[in-house]
């Protein structure tokens, strides 16, 4: 063997390693990667009341209600399975409405969250509206979410 | 391969590529720029914000790409013991980091009209500062020992070493929950994101990247050109 392809096993070698621990190390700190929950996971962790948690999913079609002071407001954060009551009173990003995507930061209480922070997220997809305006006439726009979800479980 | 890396070798051709690249690389990002300000559409959530993608997503894709060209220049520079290897893994680092600089300051400037938040600390986000912090570590370590070749190996080994996360930075966004969405154009099945956007995009892609070639074989050929002017200072020196 040329020391140059020990070298080059040397190399692999260690890569190999590497790549190994790092998938282990990542795998077993999952818990502490993920950026929020969603409700389902909350409803099956059985977070304690008052922990500071991110919680994330789309906002509930129809859930917003909105007080008259304008910054209130209560919504219905859904992954499609399970809805979790969320209470906010501030300003909410843009993107903010019904069917997009949402994290918020805060803590339980009594079954609802409280959040102290509200966030968009927006998923992957780019259009021009026109395009969207053209899906939505031929019907073929799925950019809503499905409105199956189950009520709210306190 | 090597036959063309050999450096008087490389003197002659990048020489002779460089006025090329710089060409191309003016005429893609002039052209990139305008259609990405005014022929591209807005986009039917975003509006006129989405424009800051043709800059970020760029941007972005150079950090990663940059750091894969220092790992495996890297890798050849220990495992063959190259010269030019070494230098085009070093040469590289600081356009490396300032890719993945105008990454996160383009994602942070977008983030705050779109997300609500200027910073979060998710796993797409925290990996690539991590990524940009591996460049800043490779160039301090680079350039710590007082013998160049000392500091050239153990640079090397770092930029090894970092390569395990570029695939953490590509997968964060399907393997965790991420405030940042998933991939829209390296996925599985078609792009999400419309023609109209897509053409503009990928023009400023291969204009940012001949951008870094451009300026990687104009660093190179001073980092030869450097250290010619030593060996024969050094000769000088000795015949006096």
């Amino acid at each position: 063997m040329t020391r140059k392809r020990k070298r080059l096993y040397i190399v692999l070698g260690g890569l190999a390693l590497l790549g190994v621990a790092s998938a282990l190390v990542l795998s077993a700190f999952n818990d502490n990667i993920v950026f929020f929950y969603s409700p389902s996971d909350i409803a099956a962790k059985q977070v304690p009341d008052g922990r500071a948690i991110r919680i994330g999913g789309l906002v509930e079609t129809g859930s917003v209600k909105r007080e008259s002071d304008g910054v209130t407001l209560d919504f219905k954060v859904t992954d499609g399975n399970t809805a979790l009551l969320v209470a906010y009173k501030g300003d909410v990003p843009d993107l903010f409405r019904e069917g997009q995507g949402v994290v918020a930061e805060g803590k339980l209480e009594h079954g609802m969250f409280r959040a102290s922070t509200v966030l968009a997220k927006h998923d992957e997809t780019y259009m021009p509206p026109e395009v969207v305006d053209a899906l939505k006439r031929a019907g073929h726009w799925q950019g809503e979410p499905p409105k199956q979800s189950s009520a709210a479980k306190p | 391969m090597f036959r063309f890396a050999n450096p008087n070798r490389f003197m002659n051709w990048s020489g002779k590529l460089l006025p090329w690249c710089a060409a191309a690389t003016a005429i893609l990002l002039i052209v990139g720029t305008y259609l990405a300000l005014f022929v591209a559409p807005p986009d039917y959530q975003q509006g006129e914000a989405v424009r800051i993608m043709y800059v970020h997503v760029p941007a972005a894709w150079m950090a990663s790409f940059v750091y894969g060209v220092m790992a495996a220049s890297s890798a050849v520079a220990l495992i063959w013991r190259h010269p030019v290897a070494d230098i085009a893994a070093q040469q590289s680092a600081p356009l490396g980091a300032g890719f993945t600089l105008l990454c996160l300051v383009s994602g942070s400037l977008w983030g705050e009209p779109m997300w609500g938040t200027w910073w979060v600390w998710d796993a797409r986000l925290t990996s690539v500062l991590v990524l940009f912090f591996l460049y800043l570590g490779y160039i301090a370590l680079v350039n710590a020992f007082d013998e160049p070749t000392r500091g050239a190996r153990a640079g090397a080994i770092l930029a090894l070493v970092g390569v395990v996360n570029l695939p953490i930075i590509k997968f964060s966004v399907d393997w965790w929950n991420t405030l940042h969405q998933p991939a829209s154009v390296f996925r599985i099945g078609a792009p999400t994101i419309a023609a109209s956007m897509l053409w503009p995009l990928l023009i400023m892609a291969v204009g940012f990247t001949l951008f870094y070639v451009t300026l990687l074989l104009v660093r190179m050929r001073s980092a030869l050109m450097a250290a010619k002017l030593r060996a024969l200072r050094l000769q000088e020196f000795q015949a006096a």
